[in-house]
């Protein structure tokens, strides 16, 4: 039975709540950008004024402003755009149960099956459309299809406020014109593979032979030749569905570069400690870490090391990780960022094999201080107990609302 | 297009046993109070004028009829008229 998906993207979302909320600014080109003195002064969204000036995501607050000297630049306000989100989430909500988040701005609905109550799949993405606009004043392309990616594909086609239908019958008509890289799941990378090859357009991989995909980008390979001939059937994974946990890590741009170990050792211990927390409520223990640093070139590495037993410690993870850190950062530069994660997770309740010469009795003691500390965070708020050294100011960048992004669908 | 703002105002209301609530009367910034004749619509709605959504109660006051917004975070609004003090 053919399937029918709708794609919903919020339009500019960032910058849609902003000029909602503040309606003076939408006759003027705006950009919602990243705090400057933060080190995130990066243009986040943009609405359609500034757009016309060329001002991109991802371009820097000075380069903007150069692109258009009266661009309004916002600051972003995260609690709100999470509150639009939840609200056009419960409206999507209205029509089905089935209702996949992608980021904050965009979901999938698998509408299948309630077109006797709410009609065809076009009618109904035209009641969400309008629905969005009047409940929200926000504006949202919907892209209907028979798969995910196809619906994606149409919610990207017309925008602001439309309603794109690519139907199964004729969908080769409709994009395999289309450069490959309009596809979710064909990224600057593969798209630099698949010209060598003279693969242009999605219609040019849809004629490709799937062995050669397969040979040149491996799984991804055969499916996005799937995704071209309209062949993908991953679902759409209804609400309140929470994918295992296979890592937590928490990163940090701090506001001045680090220049030696003695900085470095706070911010890791300062990282850890929500991993910590984090560990506990998914009642899970690393059983390695892993680090990301940044340097000010911004040249990134990576690596990890295994720990002794598997914990929720968050001074055994840190320690672990500075350890990791001191053997294998040079200090060539100074360091922008530094993000740590605990990998390798396993079931909290996971007999641990102990080391024979390993100090048992101080590992128990250490859990034992965390599990209190956890308890008075739980019952005083985070900030009424910390580490000493954590208490001057180490240069972290202050605290928001926790935003989870989107991750690849492939795979 | 007149020109409007958006005013917080403190409201009387009464929640019903069906959880619903019906405004009685809204206090406005010059401290007078409005006594709400009639709730004449309810719906979630975002307001075009000045910004913000939340559910929408047209109403009628002193016989003409206005929105007045429930934020749902104990906040209630009305798009204002600019320069324009009730009397």
């Amino acid at each position: 039975m053919s399937r029918n998906i709708l794609h919903c993207d919020m339009n500019n979302f960032y910058a849609s709540v902003e000029c909602m909320l503040t309606p003076s600014l939408r006759e003027h080109p705006v950009a919602v950008c990243g705090n400057v003195e933060e080190r995130h002064g990066i243009v986040l969204a943009k609405n359609y004024k500034a757009k016309a000036f060329d001002v991109k995501t991802g371009d820097a607050v000075w380069q903007a402003k150069q692109k258009c000297p009266d661009l309004i630049v916002v600051a972003p306000h995260y609690e709100e755009y999470i509150k639009y989100s939840k609200l056009a989430r419960s409206i999507y909500e209205r029509f089905t149960d089935r209702v996949e988040p992608y980021g904050m701005d965009e979901c999938w609905l698998d509408i299948t099956g309630t077109e006797k109550i709410h009609g065809s799949p076009d009618a109904v993405a035209d009641i969400i459309r309008k629905t969005i606009k009047k409940e929200l004043g926000l504006t949202v392309s919907v892209g209907v299809s028979f798969c995910k990616i196809f619906a994606k594909l149409g919610s990207d086609m017309k925008k602001p406020d439309a309603v794109t239908v690519i139907p199964k019958d004729s969908f080769r008509d409709i994009i395999w014109d289309l450069p490959a890289s309009d596809m979710l799941g064909v990224g600057r990378s593969t798209y630099r593979k698949l010209s060598r090859y003279c693969i242009r357009t999605i219609g040019d991989l849809a004629r490709t032979d799937p062995d050669l995909l397969r040979d040149r980008l491996g799984k991804n390979g055969t499916a996005l030749w799937n995704f071209a001939n309209g062949r993908d059937i991953s679902p759409v994974i209804p609400s309140g569905f929470a994918s295992p946990v296979k890592s937590i890590g928490h990163g940090i741009t701090t506001v001045t570069d680090m220049q030696n170990n003695d900085q470095a050792w706070p911010v890791f211990l300062e990282l850890t400690q929500d991993i910590g927390h984090r560990l506990r409520v998914h009642q899970m223990c690393a059983q390695s870490v892993a680090i990301h640093v940044r340097d000010s070139t911004l040249f990134s590495r990576q690596w990890q090391t295994g720990l002794d037993i598997p914990t929720q410690s968050p001074m055994v993870i840190a320690e672990s990780a500075f350890r990791l850190f001191r053997q294998r950062y040079k200090w060539e530069n100074s360091v922008r960022s530094v993000t740590v994660q605990a990998i390798n997770l396993i079931n909290q309740d996971t007999p641990r094999q102990i080391n024979m010469f390993m100090d048992y009795e101080k590992l128990e003691r250490t859990e034992r201080l965390d599990m209190c500390i956890e308890n008075i965070r739980t019952r005083f708020g985070n900030d009424s107990i910390k580490n000493g050294i954590l208490c001057p100011d180490i240069g972290m960048p202050p605290k928001r609302a926790q935003i989870t992004m989107p991750t690849g669908m492939i795979g | 297009m007149e020109s409007r703002r958006k005013v917080y105002v403190e409201v009387n209301v009464t929640h019903m046993t069906d959880g619903s609530a019906h405004p009685n009367a809204i206090k406005f910034e010059n401290a007078m109070t409005y006594n709400i004749d009639r709730v004449i619509s309810r719906c979630r709605a975002a307001s075009t004028k000045v910004g913000g959504t939340g559910i929408r109660y047209t109403v009628r006051i002193c016989g003409k009829e206005t929105f007045l917004f429930d934020e749902e975070n104990g906040k209630w609004f009305v798009e204002a008229k600019t320069g324009q003090v009730p009397h």
